[in-house]
């Protein structure tokens, strides 16, 4: 069972809302991204930096025993897109299985219907994050 | 009906004291009749995770671009744009942003294609209001939309199209871009791949001055003299010239067109947004590698 049944409902959370609100469902998210553990906070030299984005973004990826993958993310407050991006994908992915994440389609970002709110380019950023957990996931999996 | 000039000492130095506000007169001044507050950030949702009182957002990305074209609205679109914001045309507009106000001068500048008569920044931006501990508010005051007329934009007095700059080429041309960039050693900006050209370096006898030199620490700008140092000494520009100045897509350039026109008042100033993304793309156009502005081509 590889689907990810959070993601379909993340895309009708954002889809069954007006353009604004899908922004302010965003920005929710931006508000609740959980902060780094200490074992990280400590260690920013441990997280990798998302290039693609236009604000310092760091992601962590751990793969537990169970090959179920969990995520961690920095992003500073003055750039709340790029935190609302990385808390919808900490929602979408964590805890969930090594096989289901790397199954996630890629373009998952852009089925959110944000791309209109926030315009398509920023929605690079999104999907470059994407990219990089799929590819920490393989790496710690491999 | 517009609204009165800030006579704060700070700005007098300037040549056009009048298109800025310091934070503090804007304080005492929210709610007045006439007065517009306007966020243009990077970020589209920074407006939202709390702004200054009354102020509404407009969004550079969204709002001030064409859809399908490259190229800003038309007179219409920009009508139906500010009516939606409830400015109207006689209206002063107070425009705010993130990182020094690139954003708003952005802003600003599209604002002027169109000739709005009274727009002005916030001196020092989101950032100095919120240092200096100032409200911030997530609430979204309701008002009433308005009726603002269709014109005509007039792109020539201060936007500058690629044939412009070829026949600029010879007067002052300044670079804002990261030195990086200028060099050539990157083809975008740091933190910016996705909008690239396909070869790095610059248009050739530019000069390289980084558009945030113009910033204080604060984020406000500059003063006379430390502006004058950087362009007039330092870049070489001469009272009377005409400039053009340029970035990546001519959001940053927006920024130091704002301070050649008016802190230091040069008349002839224009801002090229086809900037690298296009030139650097451009086909049979000429560029220069390296840390030196290099000759100006000979025309064909």
């Amino acid at each position: 069972m590889t689907h990810i049944p959070a993601i379909d409902d993340l895309i009708a959370d954002f889809h069954d809302l007006p353009l604004k609100e899908r922004l302010t469902l965003l920005l929710e998210f931006s508000d609740n991204l959980p902060e780094l553990p200490e074992r990280y906070a400590d260690h920013p030299d441990l997280l990798e930096r998302v290039e693609e984005c236009q604000s310092p973004v760091f992601l962590f990826v751990e793969v537990d025993d169970a090959k179920d993958v969990h995520l961690f993310f920095t992003a500073p407050k003055e750039a709340p897109t790029t935190r609302g991006f990385a808390s919808v994908l900490h929602e979408a992915l964590d805890g969930q299985s090594a096989e289901a994440v790397l199954a996630v389609d890629p373009q998952f970002p852009d089925q959110l219907g944000l791309s209109e709110a926030v315009s398509p380019l920023r929605m690079n950023g999104m999907r470059a994050m994407l990219a990089r957990i799929k590819r920490q996931v393989r790496e710690k999996t491999a | 009906m517009s609204v009165a000039f800030d006579p704060s000492s700070s700005l007098a130095q300037y040549a056009h004291p009048e298109v800025l506000v310091t934070t503090e007169w804007l304080a005492s001044n929210l709610g007045t009749e006439g007065l517009v507050v306007l966020e243009s950030d990077e970020d589209v949702l920074l407006y939202q995770t709390g702004h200054i009182p009354t102020a509404r957002k407009i969004d550079w990305f969204t709002e001030l671009n064409d859809d399908v074209l490259r190229d800003y609205l038309d007179g219409e679109k920009f009508a139906a744009l500010l009516s939606s914001k409830g400015v109207k045309r006689t209206d002063t507009v107070v425009l705010y942003g993130d990182k020094s106000n690139w954003w708003a001068s952005y802003a600003l500048w599209v604002f002027k294609l169109f000739g709005h008569e009274d727009v002005r920044l916030l001196n020092g931006g989101r950032d100095k209001w919120i240092a200096e501990g100032r409200e911030l508010t997530r609430d979204e005051d309701s008002f009433e939309t308005t009726d603002y007329p269709v014109i005509e934009r007039n792109d020539s007095p201060i936007r500058a199209f690629r044939d412009d700059v070829l026949k600029h080429l010879g007067s002052p041309l300044i670079d804002v871009r990261s030195p990086q960039e200028y060099t050539g050693e990157r083809t975008h900006m740091p933190d910016y791949p996705q909008e690239g050209a396909l070869r790095g370096g610059h248009i050739p006898s530019a000069v390289s001055i980084p558009w945030a030199r113009a910033a204080n620490e604060d984020k406000t700008f500059k003063s006379v003299e430390d502006l004058k140092a950087i362009y007039l000494d330092e870049a070489g520009i001469k009272p009377g010239d005409s400039v053009i100045a340029y970035c990546r897509i001519g959001e940053r350039s927006s920024h130091t067109w704002f301070v050649l026109t008016y802190l230091l008042g040069f008349q002839n100033v224009r801002n090229y947004d086809g900037s690298w993304t296009e030139w650097g793309s451009l086909v049979g156009v000429p560029i220069v590698k390296g840390a030196e502005p290099g000759a100006v081509p000979v025309r064909r």
